[in-house]
């Protein structure tokens, strides 16, 4: 399994030099360094030279790709793409575009962003799995047929309505919770309540259809009919063996994601007023910081093949006919 | 919280019971457990339905639930206000836009600044024991007498006399040890293992304010690593500061990267201490609308212990900079500089001797902000800042009395504001209700339209080119209705423009000595806007006649630069079309990003565009300069540092604007901006727009506001009733609880037809006995 590790770690040299690249040429075919400086210097009394000056500070007055003035390797070496890249392979993201360490708002921006993201993993994993699993029991019924109705109707509504109209009832109707904010220590759990509904909910209609076809799917194989001749309850048949037989698909769609809780959403923070790395990454779009920008892209590719790695060999737990090699 | 206790407890019954009940199943011969278990349940019951018909009747507990402050500042003295943007820069060097002088202007304390009541703006001392000493020198250096021209003077100098007894905020900068050495001027690894935040330093100090820290700061402007907007500005006026720069450049290249430069070492000729509660500056000529930069941050003290102590590269790893946790002398000090979240200003305790002001203008006494006057100031103990980035969450926790003011959104400006009389602007029956009042005033700020006057169609390029181009932008003027505009895209927010000065600034003039003659004309007491007709009239004699090139016979097609617009905007943009329409000319929008747009502008391949300015001080040189000839934007040598978009330029407005900007405010000033609004009326570079009007709701516990957009400072004059607001919030956030029980309701009534159908699924035969078995 260690080999396979390394190699998968391997593949991810090229793809992440890959998404760099991509990353930096997307950014700079819409801002120049020069747009850049100027973002961060303000628009009144800014002069050639300061600009000039900021560009130099930061490493923005090499060429993009590739350096005419110099030879051989250093064609390619001082140039902007190299010098900005380079560092992020040993997870040293350096200073934002107004001169703060991205590292340090990194670290001190994952928990808000996990504090929502979590919660809404494993309760959304839990209620998804246990309405799939009783629409799958009374499949054919009334419950069913309206349960799959309701599905679509969830599906079918737009994330932000959800935020909306959450806030509109949750808070401003019924004052049950804060419409947005953030705290400290447990002070943050009246804060959680409604992003994290509004996050299971909004996933619901998808979530909990992907799982009951899952299921129902399981549900017509020989072993669900040997149980049953057993004479195995129907709840039992469902949650001791179509579940575990279930897991490999589940394991897919969920493994994947739980590095990728680290970085938050950017619709839920920015409307919640959360302070993680969704809100992080708006702002950083918004003022062209394109050493956070890059970071981000960086990190987000990094914990997305983390995750596909872990995806992997969790499939080695829940089923020992798999091998990793 | 009693009542969240019992339905907990309840739940727990409840799964106890469940338990038992399998416990039951498996040891059928417990009896008494089974007894218990039964007991559990029916007590149970019993509790969940008491639970169910106190939440029903709406007795919940009197705390509200959705305050988003913590409660342990419920009933505080704390003003809570909103930031959208987090700022960039809190160094007084380099901070210089609104969200960033919202929190350096409470923080830093300039030698100068704004009454707070009186209008127009007056300068008064801040630190300054009065306003500075200003003397004129000849090129010999000797001094002038009051009557000097302007030709003739070489320098002016700016005598400051601070006030002794004033202290700076407790600082680890200042920390000393018993033996007097400095205690963190020299932090090792070792020493900042637990630093992460300016408090985490346990010893604080202070010191009394000194000349010398202001003339520091001054220095601070051409520092190599600092980035201030306004040294380009400042370098061609503080005599030798160019020098200066250079030769800090210098000096840094000898120093290890991010080490202190210490600024003291280092002699700048145009900035002495005279002692140490006096310093001069001395400027080149005469430039009258210096002392408004002496009110900004900029100009506010720097202690050397604060720029070393911040130098120290492990403070730097751990972004404890002085851009980042500011130290001054002012009424408040920041505690908590999260700007993801929320950035907290405490009273400073070293502050004292500031007094709300006795006189005002007249209407202020009636409107109660006299209430206060002589008490000291400031009356707030703790302002926080929250981050809140969407609208919508904005606007409710305003209207729930969680912020105590409130910008207006377009999106609730119906819900908020009503026009009665002859479009008087009040709060809806439903704010007035909540005692909520509007208190409005007019921005020191322009939006205008511009013609690029290097463009051949609208600006002209030989004499009889730029006649007809200027009936050309003058027929536009009348066609593009302002008034109209202002109504549908600003809720009324907002005054037509008659010329480039915004009201409140000296030399703007209102009524019919203010209007504009080539637009409008004066009826039944007030400026109408011409007629369509005249505005055709003017077409035609500009080569247009029905809006039909008289050369080529095509239809007169202009070009409309703008920033990216969003989806929301586009009615602004087909309004504008229908405009131009009007005159039968076609106007096609050139829709771009912010970036490409400011690079057309400089480039000069605009043709019309719009843009906006808001005022760095209140004169009118600040809004005259923006049409003068040698601040153009394009082909301009300073770049972006030029201001004058439309690259207008007019001999005779030139050499007026020479001649007023160095004048004191006056008649015979006001006669000169006259003549100089005139000319650009006549030439028309602009549309004039209008100048927009801010909004802003208070409740009613907010007092002393008297909003403008000049001074920063004002927090030091606001008052709340925190026992007020506290009631009002609880009046206005009791919980309704039905919705809660509804759902729970609702999920036992869904499921239980479930549970029923899985019970007799599973106690029903596999087999039916009338089917013969399978096996």
């Amino acid at each position: 399994m260690l080999t396979y590790i390394v190699r998968r770690i391997l593949y991810a040299i090229p793809i992440l030099i890959g998404v760099n690249l991509i990353t930096f040429m997307l950014f700079f075919v819409v801002n120049t360094p020069d747009d850049m400086a100027r973002m961060q210097l303000g628009v009144k009394y800014v002069t050639p030279e300061a600009i000039e000056k900021w560009k130099i500070e930061r490493g923005y007055d090499k060429p993009l790709v590739l350096n005419e003035n110099k030879d051989g390797w250093r064609k390619f070496t001082e140039t902007i793409f190299f010098e900005k890249s380079i560092a992020m392979f040993i997870f040293d993201f350096g200073q934002s575009d107004d001169g703060r360490d991205i590292g340090f708002e990194i670290k001190s921006r994952m928990l808000p962003s996990l504090a929502i993201a979590l919660p809404v993993f494993v309760l959304g994993l839990m209620v998804y799995i246990t309405c799939a699993l009783i629409m799958v029991f009374f499949r054919a019924t009334y419950i069913d047929f309206w349960g799959v109705v309701l599905c679509v109707a969830l599906m079918s509504i737009s994330g932000l309505f959800y935020i909306i109209a959450g806030q509109f009832l949750m808070s401003k109707l019924w004052h049950l919770v804060p419409i947005s904010g953030f705290g400290a220590g447990l002070d943050v759990i009246k804060f959680l309540v409604l992003p994290v509904i509004i996050g299971v909910v909004s996933s619901a209609g998808a979530n909990i259809r992907w799982y009951r076809t899952i299921f129902l799917e399981e549900m017509g194989k020989e072993y669900v009919r040997t149980a049953r001749a057993k004479g195995l309850g129907e709840h039992l048949v469902l949650f001791r063996h179509v579940l575990k037989n279930a897991l490999i698909p589940i394991l897919t769609g969920a493994v994947v994601v739980v590095p990728l809780l680290f970085l938050g959403s950017l619709i839920v923070e920015s409307f919640f007023g959360v302070p993680g790395l969704g809100s992080y990454t708006i702002d950083a779009i918004n003022s062209q910081d394109f050493a956070v920008v890059r970071a981000m892209v960086f990190l987000g590719s990094v914990l997305y093949i983390v995750g596909l790695i872990l995806t992997d060999v969790s499939y080695t737990f829940v089923d020992p006919r798999i091998r990793l090699r | 919280m009693s009542f969240l206790n019992r339905v907990w407890r309840n739940i727990l019954y409840v799964n106890v019971c469940k338990r038992s009940q399998v416990s039951q199943k498996r040891q059928a011969n417990n009896n008494l457990l089974s007894l218990v278990a039964r007991m559990i349940k029916k007590i149970g019951a019993v509790l969940l339905i008491c639970v169910l018909i106190r939440i029903l009747t709406g007795c919940g507990d009197p705390v509200v639930w959705n305050n988003p402050h913590p409660t342990s500042e419920s009933g505080q003295n704390i003003l809570y206000s909103v930031f959208t943007e987090r700022p960039k820069h809190l160094d007084p060097v380099q901070s210089y836009s609104s969200n960033e002088i919202q929190f350096t202007a409470q923080i830093y304390q300039p030698p100068l600044q704004y009454h707070y009541l009186k209008r127009p703006f007056t300068l008064i001392p801040s630190t300054a024991v009065d306003l500075p000493k200003v003397t004129h020198y000849d090129s010999n250096d000797q001094p002038m007498s009051d009557g000097a021209t302007s030709d003739d003077i070489a320098y002016t100098q700016y005598e400051v006399s601070i006030k002794p007894g004033i202290f700076y905020q407790p600082h680890p900068a200042f920390a000393k040890s018993a033996q007097g050495d400095w205690l963190y001027h020299q932090l090792n690894d070792q020493d900042l293992a637990m630093v992460y935040k300016l408090s985490d330093f346990a010893i604080m100090n202070t010191r009394e304010l000194t000349a010398h820290d202001y003339v520091y700061q001054i220095k601070r402007l051409a520092h190599p690593r600092l980035h201030s907007p306004i040294y380009g500005l400042m370098a061609d006026y503080i005599v030798g500061l160019r020098d200066y720069a250079a030769e800090l450049r210098n000096a840094e290249r000898s120093l290890e990267g991010g080490a202190f430069l210490d600024l003291r070492k280092y002699f700048l000729g145009g900035v002495e201490v005279i002692d140490d509660y006096t310093y001069y500056i001395r400027i080149r000529g005469k430039y009258p609308q210096f002392i408004y930069w002496l009110a900004m941050p900029f100009f506010s003290p720097i202690p050397w212990e604060a720029d070393l102590f911040y130098s120290q590269k492990g403070l730097v790893e751990k972004n404890i900079t002085l851009d980042w946790y500011p130290v001054g002398t002012g009424p408040y000090m920041l505690t908590e500089n999260n700007p993801n979240l929320r950035m907290v200003l405490e009273k400073n305790p070293n502050f004292y001797g500031e007094f709300y002001p006795e006189e005002g203008m007249p209407d202020d006494l009636e409107n109660g902000l006299l209430n206060d006057a002589g008490k000291a100031i400031p009356f707030i103990d703790k302002i926080v800042y929250v981050r809140e980035r969407e609208g919508i969450p904005r606007w409710n926790k305003f209207l729930q009395g969680y912020y105590d003011a409130s910008g207006i959104g377009s999106d609730s400006f119906d819900q908020a504001v009503q026009l009665v009389g002859q479009g008087e602007a009040t709060v809806t029956d439903e704010m007035m209700v909540q005692g909520i009042r509007l208190e409005t005033t007019v921005a020191v700020s322009t939006f205008y339209m511009g013609f690029n006057m290097l463009d051949p169609m609208v600006g002209g390029t030989s004499e009889k080119n730029r006649e007809s181009a200027r009936k050309l932008r003058q027929a536009i003027s009348i066609a593009v209705d302002y008034e109209e505009f202002i109504s549908i895209f600003a809720n009324g927010r907002g005054l037509p423009a008659h010329g480039p000065i915004a009201p409140g600034v000296s030399g703007y003039r209102s009524g019919k000595a203010g209007m504009n003659p080539v637009v409008y004309e004066w009826v039944d007491g007030e400026a109408k806007r011409k007629s369509l007709q005249v505005a055709r009239r003017l077409l035609a004699e500009a080569g247009y006649p029905n809006g039909i090139d008289r050369k080529t016979g095509s239809p007169l097609t202009l070009y409309f630069d703008v920033v990216a617009r969003s989806t929301e905007d586009r009615s602004m943009l087909d309004w504008m079309r229908k405009q131009f329409q009007k005159l039968n000319i076609q106007l096609v929008v050139r829709s771009t990003d912010y970036n490409r747009f400011q690079d057309k502008i400089r480039k000069g391949n605009a043709q019309i565009f719009e843009w906006g300015w808001h005022a760095d001080y209140p004169d009118p040189e600040n809004f005259l300069f923006l049409l003068y000839g040698p601040q153009r934007k394009a082909n301009n040598s300073s770049g972006s540092s030029a201001n004058n978009a439309a690259n207008y330029e007019n001999a005779e407005y030139d050499r007026l604007f020479e001649q007023m900007k160095d004048m004191e405010d006056g008649i015979p000033r006001q006669q000169i901006i006259d003549r100089m609004v005139d000319i650009l009326r006549h030439d028309s570079p602009w549309l004039w727009g209008y100048h927009p009007k801010d909004y802003g709701l208070y409740h009613a516990w907010f007092n002393n506001v008297k909003p403008n957009r000049i001074s920063n400072n004002n927090m030091k004059y606001y008052r709340i009733d925190p026992l007020l607001r506290e009631q009002k919030r609880r009046e206005w956030n009791a919980p309704v609880l039905w919705p809660i029980m509804l759902v729970f309701l609702s999920a036992i009534g869904g499921l239980w037809p479930a549970v029923r159908a899985f019970r007799r699924h599973e106690k029903s035969a596999a087999i039916k006995s009338d089917m013969s078995p399978l096996i």
